[in-house]
């Protein structure tokens, strides 16, 4: 064996050590500052934590690039997905008067808000473009009140990490970590461009997450649980089985 | 001869970081074809959607009946596992580019070897370009030979990071931290639309060098890549010191 060999060897086993190491150091914190997001053990995990972690790290408190009026789409375009169920229709029939959103899980006052509630609640108005993992874009102005103003209301416990949110559609729901759900930006969407939320647009109720992917603003939002793993939650990974994408959409 | 020798071996950084990118070449290349087929229309400026006017349409179908293509069928959605590993991929290409990038600068394997025009050999561009279409070879001193430094400084210092960083201006948290890396490019879907050309040169650029390897001797050329070791045959020549 040509002598070289052996210091060659030598240094990529002090080198490969050290990434072991390094590995385990790096797990040890990630678990630590939560920079794992519930996906990390699936096939894909490596990168899905790589990108979380990343954006966790480096991006936590960013703004999600707001528009002049003059920006706002002409033409928006929504995937015609309303709820099928009677009771949708009789809640559309109605003007939507009595749609409610329960507050639950690791809640100190668990609540349930009409949409008076809500609208009672300081609006806040923001243009900001809505990007579906498909590809396509609107530019659209958002109002409705702020998650976080209702949070407090509700008290949400210091050991709750994960926010699921429900859709009336019985197959639709996904979830945020607590940074997504107390972001400035994260709306209780009521209205959209001057007007009420249309309903191919998610009205009455839609969750706008402003700094991840479309699939991560829910429409027709009825409930809220606070929880410390996503374990169980709606299948096994804790993710909308009939879709399986990644977790984390701010990529 | 020894020196000679020596210096046509591949480093292992360079092999390893490779061959990895390589890897991850093909997996983007896929997946990305996959995630285009969900809306193969492509926009310029911020924003843009099915009721809104195309900079062109790709005549293929698509993974979503909502995308009016002119076919009668929907592709499945393949997007959840192409997402995934497309921006797992991504990641082998970032991590391995800064290994390579580090080591290249600090090691000066850059300035040898792609930015040292003066003894970079004596043949100029229109001559290896014209020798490599009419399938003559190419003998030259050096490393690389102009041709090859040029495509090489172009892919490394241009196109991917380019790749890179349209593909970032496509993330909404990343767009967030840093909007003019959007707002440079003017708006999502310009970003969109320069990621999918640059694929093109990219894959444009993958079939010529494959050709040229081919065409310089594929077992020579493989073997260089993979052992590091070019000649195997001068194995006696080489005199190397106990350590």
């Amino acid at each position: 064996m040509n002598p070289v060999t052996r210091r060659k060897f030598m240094t990529g086993g002090l080198v490969a050590a050290g990434g072991v190491a390094g590995l385990a150091v790096a797990d040890r914190l990630a678990k630590r500052y939560g920079l794992l997001p519930p996906d990390s053990g699936e096939l894909y995990g490596a990168g899905a934590t790589l990108t979380y972690a990343a954006q966790r790290l480096l991006t936590t408190h960013s703004l999600a690039r707001e528009f002049a009026k003059s920006q706002i789409s002409e033409k928006p375009f929504a995937n015609a997905v309303a709820p099928g169920n009677v009771e949708f229709k009789q809640h559309e029939a109605a003007g939507f008067a009595d749609w409610k959103l329960t507050v639950e899980g690791m809640v100190a006052r668990p609540t349930v808000f009409s949409m008076s509630d809500l609208k009672a609640m300081p609006v806040k108005s923001q243009v900001t473009e809505i990007a579906c993992e498909e590809g396509w874009s609107y530019v659209a102005e958002w109002m409705g009140t702020p998650l976080a103003g209702v949070l407090n209301e509700v008290g949400v416990l210091p050991e709750a990490r994960y926010m699921v949110y429900w859709s009336m559609d019985k197959n639709w729901w996904d979830s945020v970590d607590m940074g997504d759900a107390l972001h400035p930006q994260t709306l209780l969407a009521m209205g959209m461009n001057d007007g009420a939320l249309p309903v191919p647009f998610g009205g009455p109720l839609r969750l706008r997450v402003s700094r991840q992917l479309g699939y991560k603003s829910v429409k027709y939002i009825t409930r809220l649980t606070f929880t410390d793993t996503m374990r169980g939650v709606g299948g096994p990974p804790g993710k909308m089985p009939e879709y399986s994408y990644s977790w984390f959409a701010g990529i | 001869m020894t020196e000679r020798v020596a210096a046509r071996r591949h480093a292992g950084v360079v092999r390893v970081t490779h061959w990895l990118i390589a890897l991850a070449f093909v997996a983007l290349l896929v997946t990305g074809v996959e995630i285009l087929l969900s809306h193969p229309r492509f926009y310029w400026g911020e924003a843009g959607n099915v009721n809104m006017r195309p900079l062109f349409t790709l005549p293929v179908p698509s993974s979503r009946d909502t995308v009016p293509t002119g076919y009668k069928y929907v592709l499945p959605d393949q997007n959840g596992w192409s997402r995934y590993l497309h921006f797992e991929a991504a990641w082998v290409v970032v991590l391995c580019g800064l290994v390579y990038g580090v080591w290249g600068f600090l090691s000066g394997h850059f300035r040898r070897e792609l930015f040292s025009g003066a003894q970079g050999g004596r043949l100029r561009f229109r001559e290896v370009v014209g020798k490599s279409l009419r399938w003559e070879p190419v003998e030259d001193e050096g490393a690389y030979n102009v041709a090859q430094r040029w495509s090489y400084v172009g892919v490394i210092f241009g196109l991917i990071p380019l790749m890179i960083w349209t593909g970032l201006a496509m993330s909404p948290s990343f767009t967030a931290a840093a909007p003019w890396s959007v707002e440079l490019l003017g708006g999502r879907q310009s970003a969109r639309t320069i990621h999918f050309f640059a694929t093109w040169v990219l894959v444009l650029f993958v079939m010529a060098h494959v050709a040229m390897v081919v065409h310089a001797g594929l077992r020579k050329k493989m073997r260089g890549m993979i052992t590091g070791g070019a000649a195997v045959a001068e194995g006696p020549l080489r005199i190397e010191e106990q350590v």
